[in-house]
């Protein structure tokens, strides 16, 4: 502690002399410099830079390397006979991607919004012990996705617990990951587990703020539970519900780390998401393309941005019409 | 707030049973298996030994089966309790099987081999947890390297994250300048920006810095947090300008101001941001996988998504280090887990 006192005095000396110079509000533009500097270099310039680098072709690392292609590579995305047949497309792969990406985000988004809700309405419950039953389902949010998806891939293996579980039931053991079907529900399954407790804390937020004397009154008219529960709760907490319907939706569409330790896109590329996409197309396989994962990388982007207006735009509407009720 | 709930789904009759109360507590103990089973399961595998591992049905607790070392033969042989043909049982060891007839022999009389059918008999099996598990990978492998990379990369990143994010809050909430909403605004787009979109470029600009297989690399693109941002400046704006201005009639310097006031009574903010930190960087996979090659750069992440992506991969140890990289998030979520609730409920980060 001293010898940070000390730094902290030494520094003093010549940032006064710095304050003498740039006057009192030109040190708001020191305190935001390594910010801004770290930001700049890190976000802001490969956030441009991206846009240049899908339209060069070639192996070659670094931008005035790379032969400019125009819009080569997102003609190769786009090269397909037909659009409902993957196979039928020049990157298959980045379709199947596309594809999978797409059915994972309706039934994971559906089904975490599902549960995170009916499990925060639970929680607003009057419980013995709350704190405890809150922390039983966040406790896997901390847990990191190698983790989340090593614990999972033991689970789910032929000597694993599933298979323990379902042979005491009379069922063989079975390997779950090595089906296609399976391992794409495996990755729906467990994606919710690691993830519910985080948007049902916010859901759970969102019902105890509701205030209390509204369900007295209806309570006083004689309003019937399920009734209270459309007319009051769902459109007080459709602000939170639309913050985590966006958040699921972003981090769905991203979705990476958990499934890359699980199955690792297989069996096949059946669980082949559009991150590991762009992560092998630039990195991991011989042919890497950098300028063909950075197509695919704005592409990916556009939809999250669209995702977003769009909600936020129904969100808009909704509050609207729940105001007007 | 709870009577709010109450009437939600309150009971029907005070004493009785409503359908919504069974519901309520099947979801309950359900999430509670479902929640932590599995994590409590990965503990309890993570103390058997490989060939526990490979047993199907697995048993619940760690066993290994009892050796006895014989008069005559070099290994230890495996003992089995021996249903005789009389009816009596006996302790035997193995010497080799050979189909479904076993030749054993009586740890006291080493010379009398006995046939046995294999159904006939069951392994004598005492508990035995595998540490060996725990202290192999330290001492063979390269898990202290992974682990201390995986400490170095959290400590710093959290450490600049906290410098580098608080000085650009105290300017974005106690100065008025030109660009200052610009500036508060380009922050939170980039929220928008994910690592996934943007991860090819950032690649080419940390190889033109020097900064690939370096853990700098790892640390740099992650410092300048729009979220670590947005709430020590929500924190700051609440604290009084009179204070600033007070120390500046005393001839306090700016950074004083910065260090000496705003800091210590942004420390709550500062705290919840600190925590949060070093939950991402600890959980931090993607980045790391792609700046990091060198098998001695590893963070303990990357170190073992790649051996358990190995063709024979060694659960014993994988299970243990799975272990092992769990800890400070578990004591984490132990200790501080008021902190990380209030923090999300209050701003929706993560």
């Amino acid at each position: 502690m001293v010898a940070v006192r000390l730094a902290m005095g030494a520094i003093d000396v010549p940032l006064r002399w710095v304050q003498r110079r740039l006057g009192i509000g030109g040190m708001a533009t020191f305190f935001l410099l390594p910010n801004m500097l770290i930001f700049g270099i890190f976000v802001l310039l490969p956030f441009f830079i991206n846009f240049a680098y899908s339209m060069t072709g070639g192996t070659a690392l670094f931008l005035p390397d790379r032969t400019f292609v125009g819009g080569e590579q997102y003609a190769r995305l786009f090269d397909c006979v037909n659009y409902t047949d993957p196979n039928s497309c020049a990157e298959d792969t980045f379709w199947t991607a596309v594809g999978n990406t797409a059915w994972f985000v309706v039934l994971q988004v559906t089904l975490m919004i599902l549960f995170s809700l009916i499990t925060a309405l639970i929680l607003n419950r009057e419980l013995m012990a709350r704190s405890f039953w809150r922390a039983v389902f966040f406790f896997p949010v901390l847990l990191s996705p190698v983790v989340v998806g090593l614990i999972w891939k033991w689970i789910l293996q032929r000597q694993g617990l599933l298979n323990f579980g379902l042979y005491g039931l009379g069922f063989d053991p079975y390997t779950w990951l090595n089906d296609r079907n399976w391992s794409f529900a495996a990755t729906v399954g467990v994606s919710i587990w690691a993830h519910m407790g985080f948007y049902t804390l916010i859901l759970l937020a969102g019902l105890q703020a509701i205030p209390k004397d509204l369900y007295e009154a209806a309570e006083m008219d004689g309003t019937r539970p399920a009734r209270a529960f459309w007319r009051i709760t769902l459109p007080l907490l459709m602000p939170n519900l639309l913050v985590v319907v966006v958040l699921v939706l972003i981090r769905a569409v991203q979705i990476f780390d958990e499934v890359y330790v699980l199955t690792g896109g297989g069996p096949g590329i059946s669980t082949l998401y559009i991150t590991q996409y762009i992560y092998e197309t630039g990195f991991a396989t011989q042919l890497r393309n950098p300028g063909l994962a950075a197509a695919a990388s704005i592409l990916m982007g556009a939809v999250l941005v669209v995702l977003t207006l769009v909600q936020l735009g129904l969100g808009r509407k909704g509050e609207k019409k729940g105001a007007r009720k | 707030m709870s009577r709010v709930a109450e009437f939600i789904f309150r009971r029907r009759g005070r004493n009785g049973w409503h359908w919504t109360d069974v519901f309520t507590w099947v979801w309950l103990i359900g999430g509670l298996f479902i929640m932590f089973g599995p994590a409590v399961w990965l503990v309890g595998s993570s103390f058997k030994s490989p060939a526990a591992l490979a047993e199907f049905p697995p048993s619940i607790m760690p066993y290994v089966t009892q050796k006895a070392t014989v008069e005559g033969y070099d290994k230890p042989l495996d003992l089995y309790e021996v249903t005789m043909p009389e009816g009596s049982k006996k302790v035997l060891a193995e010497v080799r099987r050979i189909g479904i007839v076993a030749q054993m022999v009586s740890p006291d009389k080493p010379t009398e081999i006995v046939k046995v059918n294999i159904a006939e008999r069951t392994p004598v099996r005492t508990m035995s947890f595998a540490t060996s598990n725990y202290s192999e990978p330290f001492t063979h492998f390269d898990f202290v390297r992974y682990l201390w990379n995986s400490v170095f990369v959290t400590v710093t990143a959290t450490v600049i994250t906290l410098i580098v994010n608080s000085m650009a809050a105290f300017a974005l909430s106690k100065y008025e300048f030109r660009g200052r909403t610009f500036a508060m605004l380009l922050i939170l787009a980039t929220l928008m920006v994910p690592l996934s979109v943007i991860m090819v470029p950032l690649y080419s600009i940390i190889s033109a810095l020097g900064l690939f297989n370096n853990l700098w690399g790892v640390i740099l693109p992650t410092v300048a947090t729009p979220t670590g941002v947005f709430i020590l400046r929500q924190y700051m704006l609440t604290i009084p300008d009179e204070l600033i201005d007070a120390a500046r009639m005393d001839k306090a310097s700016e950074w004083q101001i910065y260090w000496r006031i705003v800091l210590p009574l942004t420390a709550p903010a500062l705290a919840v941001l600190a925590i949060f930190s070093v939950v991402w960087r600890w959980n931090d996979f993607l980045w790391p996988l792609i700046v990091l090659s060198r098998k001695e750069l590893y963070t303990l992440q990357v170190g073992l998504s790649v051996y358990s992506g190995e063709l024979n991969v060694q659960w014993h140890f994988i299970l243990a280090m799975t272990v092992v990289t769990m800890i400070p998030v578990v004591l984490v979520f132990i200790f501080l887990q008021r902190f990380i609730t209030t923090g999300i409920a209050g701003t929706g980060l993560k």
